[in-house]
Formats: C-alpha cells, sequence, structure tokens
C-alpha cells in the first residue's frame, strides 16, 4: 500500500514497570480495532499516536504526514488533525453542548476543496439536535457520549481515534449507540481507530484487527483473518468465532429463510426477508461447528457444508479447535470448529482431511448497508 | 574525729540555712534594660545568693498583664506613668516607687553627620526622621518635645517616620531606611558606626525608669533585697555604664 | 465617607486602596505561579512552594525585618528607588504594596493552586485533541474551570491585606496618609486609650471579616454544585 492510504505507528518505551513494544500498520480507511486484554497497552499506544504521550522511540505516519519519528521530529497533539474520544465523555461542564461541539471547528471557512464534516449533518447523524442548547450536566451518560463523538468529528480529523468509548455505558445504551457507529463508519470515509475490549464491538464494527498482549503486538490484518488463526488467542477462546462477509443470494419467505453466500459455501439463516446481492455479515461460533467425515443424513441442521481441515490447535487437555475452509477443495472462507479429542482420534481426523461442516446457528448482524 | 565530722555538721548546717533564706522574685523588666539587667541580676545572685528570674518585654504589656494578676512581683517600667498607675490602682506598694535610671535621648545617623546635632536638624539634609511612636513611647515624645524646642518640629514633620517601639526606631536607622533617628543612648552601647549627638537634658523632659515592688511581692524577701541593690553602688555603676542616667533614689511623690 | 474625621477615613481609604492594588497584583503574579505549582514534575517544585507558603509562618517581626533591609538602601529596594531620587522603598505605598504582596501571596496561590490541580490532566488533553493550543486552552478550559479558586484566593488576599499588621508596622512608617493604614491606626487608638475610634475601626474590621468569611463559604459551596 502507499504511504499515503496507510497509519504506520510503531512505539517502544518503559513506563513504570510496563515495557511497551507495539507496531502496526493500518489502513487509512475503515476501522482498525484494536484488541487485547485489560493492561496490555491499548491506550497507551493510542496516546502515542495521539501524542498525548510521548516516548523517545516512537514512529508515527499518518496519510503520508509524519507526526512523529525516532529522530526527535514530534508534533504536538494539538497540531495533529485528529479527533479522540475519550473513555469518559469529558465535555467542557463550563459550556453548553453547542460549544462544546464548536470547540474544535476550525474558526475561519478552509478550502472547500476537502471534503468537510458539517454541524448539522454530525447533529443529525449522532441524533443530538434536542440537546443543543443543554448544559452537560444535565445529560446522560450515553448523550454525553455521542456529544463527545460529534465534538470529536467536528474538529475536522483526517483520523479518529476511539478509547473504548462505549464501555463505560450500559448495556442498554450501548446497543442504543452502536448504531450510530456503524452509520459514522459507512457514511464518513475516516479512518477509525477503535480501543475495545469486547469482540462483539469488534465483530459489527471493525474491517481490521490489531491483537495485542502485554504490550506487544501478536496480530494483525483482516478480521476473518486474524480470528481463525489458531496461533493467536482469538482462535482458542471458549466464545471462539469468525466473522464471514457475505452477500445475500435468497430469501425464502415461506419459511422466513436468507441464504447468504460466502467463499466456499452459502449458509441460511431464519431472517426476515432482504434484498438480494445486500451485503451482511455474519457470525458462526466455533462451538455451533461439528463435523462428519461422510456426507450426514437428513438432519434439522441445515447447513452442512463440504470443507477441508487447515489446521488444529489443542485447547485444554481434551478439546481441540479446527480450522476448516470451506468448499470440497479447501479453498473458501474460513470456520473454526470446536470438537472433544475423543471424536478427533475416533473420526481419525487430521490436518487436511476432507470433511463435513455442520453448522447448527449462525448469527446475523443487522443490516448495515454498504461494507467500507 | 569527731571534731571533724562536727565541723562538717556545722558547715553543712549554716550552708542550708542559708540556701533556705535564698529566694526567687519574679522581675518584669522593660526591654530596653535587658542587658543592664541580666548584669544586675548575676551581680545579685552572687552577692545575696537570692536568684532574679528576669521577664522582659513591653512595659504597656507588662502594666496589663500585672493589673491582670500576672505572678510578677517587682517591676521596671520604661516609664514613670506606669508604675504610678500601678500604685494608684492598688497593684504596687507606693513608697517602694524610685527612679532607677533616667533615659538618655541621643540623635544617632550612619548616613549624615549628626555629631552638631542640632545644626543637622536645622539643616534638614536628609528625607527621613526615625523616632518611636509617642502615644506608645517616652523615647518618641521626648523626641517631639526636642524638635519642638528647637523650633525645627513643623519643618521637619513631614519627614518623620515611627517606629512602634524605641527598638523600631532603632532598626529604620540601623537599615539606613531612615537616614537618622532619635534612639535610647543605651541601645548605642558597644556600636561604633556612625555619628551621634546626647541631646542635652534641659531640651526635653526627663525620661525617667522608675521601679516599683508590687503587692504580690509585698512580703517577699527576696523581692525587696533586689530593689534594694538595684539603689546600691554596684547596680548604679552598670546602670551608667549602659548609657542611663542615675535616678536620684526616690521618686518625688 | 461623609460625617467621618479623616483620622478615621484615611486610614480606611488606604487601607482599601492598598488591599485592592495588593489582591490585583496577586492575581496577576500568583495565578500563573499556581500553575506551575499545580502541572509541573520538577523535583524541586515543593521547595518552592515550601518558599511560597513562608510568610505564612514566619513571625510578621521577621519578615518585616528582612523587608526592611530588602527595601532600604542596602538591598534590591533601595536601587529600585533611586531611579526616581529616593533612598529606600520603606515608608512608601509601594513598599506597603510590595510587603503586602509577599506577605499575602501563600493566601492567595493555595486555592488558586488547589482549583488549577482539581481541574487535572483530562479537559486539557480534550482541549488539545480539538486543535487548542496549550495558550488556548489555559484561557478558555483551565482559567474558567478554576474560577472559583481565583476568587476564593482573591478574597482571602484581599482580607489578609487587611488585617496585615506586623509588617505593616515594621516598614511603614505610621505615615499619616501614607502608610497609617487601619491596623496601625486601631493600635495607635488603643495606646492613646481612645477607645470610641478604636471600636469604630475595629468594629468595621470585624463587619468586614464576617462579610468576607460568609463570602468564601457560599463560593466554596457554588464550586461543589458545580462539579457534581
Amino acid at each position: 500500500m502507499s504511504d499515503g492510504a496507510t497509519i504506520r505507528a510503531a512505539f517502544k518505551g518503559v513506563l513504570g514497570s510496563f515495557s511497551l513494544d507495539a507496531g502496526f500498520t493500518a489502513p487509512a480507511r475503515g476501522v482498525t480495532a484494536l484488541f487485547g486484554p485489560s493492561g496490555c497497552g491499548k491506550t497507551t499506544v493510542l496516546r502515542c499516536v495521539a501524542g498525548l504521550q510521548r516516548l523517545a522511540d516512537g514512529l508515527c505516519i499518518v496519510a503520508g504526514e509524519v507526526w512523529q519519528d525516532p529522530d526527535g521530529a514530534f508534533l504536538p497533539t494539538h497540531r495533529r488533525p485528529l479527533g479522540y474520544v475519550f473513555q469518559e465523555p469529558s465535555l467542557f461542564p463550563h459550556l453548553s453542548v453547542r460549544r462544546n461541539l464548536l470547540f474544535g471547528a476550525p474558526r475561519h471557512d478552509p478550502d472547500s476543496s476537502r471534503a468537510k464534516i458539517a454541524f448539522d449533518e454530525v447533529v443529525e447523524l449522532l441524533g443530538i439536535t434536542a440537546l443543543l442548547d443543554r448544559s452537560p450536566g444535565k445529560l446522560s451518560g450515553g448523550e454525553r457520549q455521542r456529544v463527545a463523538i460529534g465534538r470529536a468529528l467536528l474538529s475536522q480529523p483526517k483520523l479518529l481515534l476511539m478509547d473504548e468509548p462505549l464501555s463505560a455505558l450500559d448495556r442498554a445504551t450501548k446497543d442504543e449507540i452502536l448504531p450510530f457507529l456503524e452509520r459514522l463508519r459507512d457514511r464518513l470515509s475516516l479512518p477509525i481507530i477503535y480501543i475495545t475490549h469486547s469482540i462483539a464491538e469488534v465483530e459489527r464494527l471493525a474491517d481490521q484487527i490489531v491483537l495485542m498482549e502485554k504490550g506487544r503486538v501478536i496480530g494483525a490484518g483482516p478480521l476473518e483473518e486474524m480470528q481463525s488463526d489458531p496461533a493467536l488467542p482469538l482462535a482458542t477462546a471458549r466464545d471462539a468465532a469468525v466473522t464471514l462477509d457475505g452477500v445475500i443470494e435468497a430469501h425464502d419467505d415461506c419459511y422466513g429463510l436468507i441464504t447468504i453466500g460466502v467463499r466456499g459455501g452459502s449458509l441460511t439463516a431464519p431472517a426476515p426477508p432482504a434484498p438480494v446481492g445486500d451485503r451482511r455479515r455474519i457470525r458462526v461460533i466455533a462451538g455451533d461447528v461439528s463435523l462428519t467425515r461422510d456426507a450426514p443424513g437428513p438432519s434439522s441442521i441445515l447447513n452442512v457444508l463440504p470443507a477441508r481441515i487447515v489446521s488444529m490447535k489443542p485447547v485444554d487437555a481434551n478439546e481441540i479447535v479446527a480450522v476448516l475452509a470451506l468448499g470440497p477443495d479447501g479453498s473458501g472462507a474460513r470456520l473454526l470448529s470446536r470438537v472433544t479429542r475423543k471424536s478427533w482420534e475416533t473420526l481419525h481426523l487430521s490436518e487436511g482431511a476432507s470433511v463435513y461442516a455442520q453448522v447448527k446457528a449462525v448469527a446475523l448482524a443487522p443490516g448495515r448497508g454498504e461494507l467500507g | 574525729m569527731k571534731l571533724t565530722a562536727l565541723a562538717t555538721a556545722f558547715v553543712a548546717l549554716l550552708t542550708s540555712l542559708a540556701a533556705a533564706q535564698a529566694g526567687v522574685t519574679h522581675v518584669a523588666v522593660a526591654a530596653n534594660f535587658t542587658e543592664p539587667a541580666q548584669e544586675i541580676a548575676a551581680l545579685f545572685k552572687q552577692k545575696t545568693g537570692h536568684e532574679a528570674v528576669l521577664s522582659f518585654g513591653a512595659s504597656g504589656a507588662f502594666f496589663t498583664q500585672i493589673t491582670h494578676g500576672a505572678p510578677f512581683e517587682v517591676f521596671l517600667s520604661a516609664d514613670s506613668e506606669r508604675p504610678k498607675a500601678a500604685v494608684d490602682g492598688g497593684f504596687a506598694v507606693a513608697d517602694s516607687l524610685f527612679t532607677y535610671a533616667i533615659g538618655k535621648l541621643v540623635l544617632w545617623s550612619r548616613v549624615v553627620d549628626v555629631t552638631n546635632g542640632e545644626a543637622a536638624l536645622k539643616a534638614g539634609n536628609f528625607s527621613k526622621l526615625s523616632i518611636a511612636n509617642p502615644v506608645a513611647a517616652p523615647y518618641g515624645t521626648a523626641a517631639v518635645e526636642t524638635m519642638k524646642t528647637l523650633g525645627v518640629y513643623d519643618a521637619l514633620q513631614p519627614k518623620i517616620v515611627q517606629g512602634n517601639s524605641i527598638a523600631q526606631a532603632f532598626q529604620f536607622v540601623d537599615t539606613r531606611n531612615a537616614e537618622l533617628g532619635f534612639v535610647a543612648l543605651s541601645q548605642l552601647h558597644g556600636v561604633t558606626a556612625g555619628t551621634r549627638w546626647e541631646v542635652p537634658q534641659k531640651l526635653y523632659p526627663p525620661i525617667r525608669q522608675d521601679a516599683v515592688l508590687l503587692k504580690t511581692g509585698a512580703n517577699s524577701e527576696a523581692s525587696k533585697a533586689f530593689l534594694d541593690f538595684l539603689k546600691g553602688p554596684e547596680a548604679r555603676a552598670i546602670i551608667e555604664r549602659f548609657g542611663y542616667g542615675l535616678g536620684l533614689g526616690y521618686a518625688a511623690k | 465617607m461623609p460625617g467621618l474625621p479623616p483620622e478615621i477615613w484615611v486610614p480606611i481609604k488606604l487601607t482599601i486602596e492598598l488591599a485592592t492594588i495588593t489582591t490585583l497584583a496577586l492575581l496577576v503574579v500568583a495565578t500563573p505561579l499556581a500553575w506551575w505549582l499545580a502541572r509541573s514534575h520538577a523535583a524541586w517544585k515543593e521547595a518552592i512552594a515550601a518558599i511560597v507558603s513562608l510568610p505564612m509562618v514566619l513571625p510578621p517581626t521577621v519578615l518585616g525585618f528582612y523587608l526592611l533591609i530588602a527595601l532600604g538602601p542596602d538591598g534590591p529596594g533601595g536601587a529600585i528607588a533611586s531611579l526616581w531620587g529616593a533612598r529606600t522603598l520603606a515608608f512608601t505605598f509601594t513598599g506597603l504594596v510590595i510587603g503586602s504582596i509577599i506577605s499575602s501571596m501563600p493566601f492567595v496561590v493555595q486555592p488558586i493552586r488547589n482549583a488549577f490541580a482539581a481541574v487535572g490532566d483530562r479537559p486539557l488533553e480534550v482541549a488539545a485533541t480539538l486543535r487548542a493550543s496549550p495558550r488556548r486552552a489555559f484561557w478558555t478550559i483551565a482559567l474558567p474551570l478554576a474560577s472559583p479558586g481565583l476568587l476564593t484566593g482573591a478574597v482571602l488576599g484581599f482580607a489578609h491585606t487587611v488585617g496585615e499588621f506586623g509588617v505593616i508596622l515594621m516598614i511603614g512608617g505610621n505615615i499619616p496618609g501614607r502608610t497609617r493604614v487601619m491596623s496601625t491606626a486601631i493600635f495607635d487608638f488603643v495606646e492613646t486609650m481612645r477607645w470610641r475610634e478604636a471600636n469604630m475601626l475595629a468594629g468595621g474590621m470585624v463587619a468586614f471579616a464576617f462579610a468576607v468569611i460568609l463570602s468564601m463559604i457560599l463560593i466554596e459551596k457554588r464550586f461543589a454544585r458545580a462539579r457534581a
């Protein structure tokens, strides 16, 4: 990828008792999730990208613009065209919502050749029109966070950084805001680096994922690849799953099903009718995928797909997770399957073996609209 | 053997009798008299065995404390009003009042030559003249009287700065913030810097520093002994050496 | 003030002038100092804080003594005064202002420092991510959020200057119309047993002190409510 289309970041240093040595390259569009357990350094990395934290050994180049390099160049935070949404909304208590929103907006009109994020557009996108003249103290947690997001957007950033923006909110509020974030991602062509420790948020929002653990990056790449890589902790987690991008091929209104085509096969799931050709994201949990050597007879499981075992990894003494590639030649999308060691041995399964994957349940993400 | 034992016992008896007779007296001393008082007290102990416990401070403050029951037995004031007021108020023994020292006013400067003080005052070649606040200290009143007698008070009044005590008036001159000022001669004891002019006594009313026995010490042998010692020749020598004039014995009533 | 003799209202006027000028000067000096104390990570920061607080602990006589030397011909004050032909800054209103600034400084720095510290890092980080330069962040975010602390500092500084006695006594010279302020005037009235005049001034000061304390309590409450 050319320099103009990427975000390159690498930071190395010691903070107290914590040692950081993390670097990654993300595309300059779409959502890149920074994912990992608490304390692994995600927030530190984001703060370094923003310039809020300064490590001597740091590199940060955003769409060709050098924000920091190890030779000493360092652009202070207020000169970086970024937006930052913190975990707690952090609105300025002495300013109204409107004045909070406009705080970072450019004074004068910049040249209109650059696509501008307009005030009305943001307010409408985030549903905060009714709140404009209120004072931050009178808003709910969810409302405050939406204003905080709007405020970051109205500073006309070239990169949006979000540090667990939904973590401080309760379940209901999270569900209320997620669609706004999805709309944000779909409507604005703005790269977003999004920290979360919730795989559900990753699956709904992210295209790329950077996995971190103990101050190091242990994997980075497209979501599907990272989820099905047995070397990474995602695949061996108890609730391991893969998220696949598919296209709606057919809908059966009589039985209330839709069929989604992915690379190497099709999956059917109960869902309201949707237009053929629409893109949808689906999620398949490893524990819902069982294996047979021969084509099974009639069964209540709708989805039985030929596949090939690509690799395997023991999860503990008695369970194994297998990585499958769909299609008889094993060239399609990856799925995970969790089986007992007993079954593995009894069925004489091995890497390269041809199997049939029985997918008991397929979860559909709500209508996403256009991808990327 | 028996004789030595008897002698030892006799000496011990005498010493203990003397110790039993040695008393303690609590004396309130005007701050300006600190050094001479310390010397006098040391000599007093040597000669009589009595101990004088001295407290130093402002006469006004002492007077207030005494009228509110402070346990002083002897009062050495910086002026003559307060001991008189103590007698009038019934806090002191009337016929114990006497002038123990007479304060001498001095014009002192570390900047201007005041050897001929009268000429220096009349010439007025300075911007600030320091005196003690006349309201609070007799030296201040004396300074004002001196200037009035010399006929320079009106001309010099705009240049006057007041220290709230004679010690402060001294400080103003010592730090050269005021070019010159009226201080007590006793304050210049041991000071060699600058020039001075002892103001002739005829130019200002005498600054009598009176002492009195307080009612609390009326029956204290040590207290009476101290006042007697103060009138004696050894004490008077010390007083003179420190730059005070000598009192006339008993103050006129 | 109508009806009051000059020996009463001139000290009052001088006192108010002194307290006002001192307070304004202190706000200008103490605010950047308090900002630095609140935000700096320098190892010797608390040493500076201790030095600033010294006047709170030192007896006024000690403070006044050193001020007398500093203001006089042997110190920087004399050098400054020579610019306009005078020998010393002692016995001048300017000297009193300097003395009051130093003696009231800790009472102004402390509340402002606390207020800046309470603002914390987060609002300023947010401001930086919104293109605000450190200067703009200070004026538009930190200062407004810390304003109750500045108000408290101003009130305390004013009140402390009004009540300041020891230091003023040491460097003022008690000159009527120039350096005889309320505190020294009361002292004089007491010494000459003019109780009526002493009561008028002293009673006024008590009423003033009460108003100060009451307003401080109310400011504190409003501050607490705003941050909730």
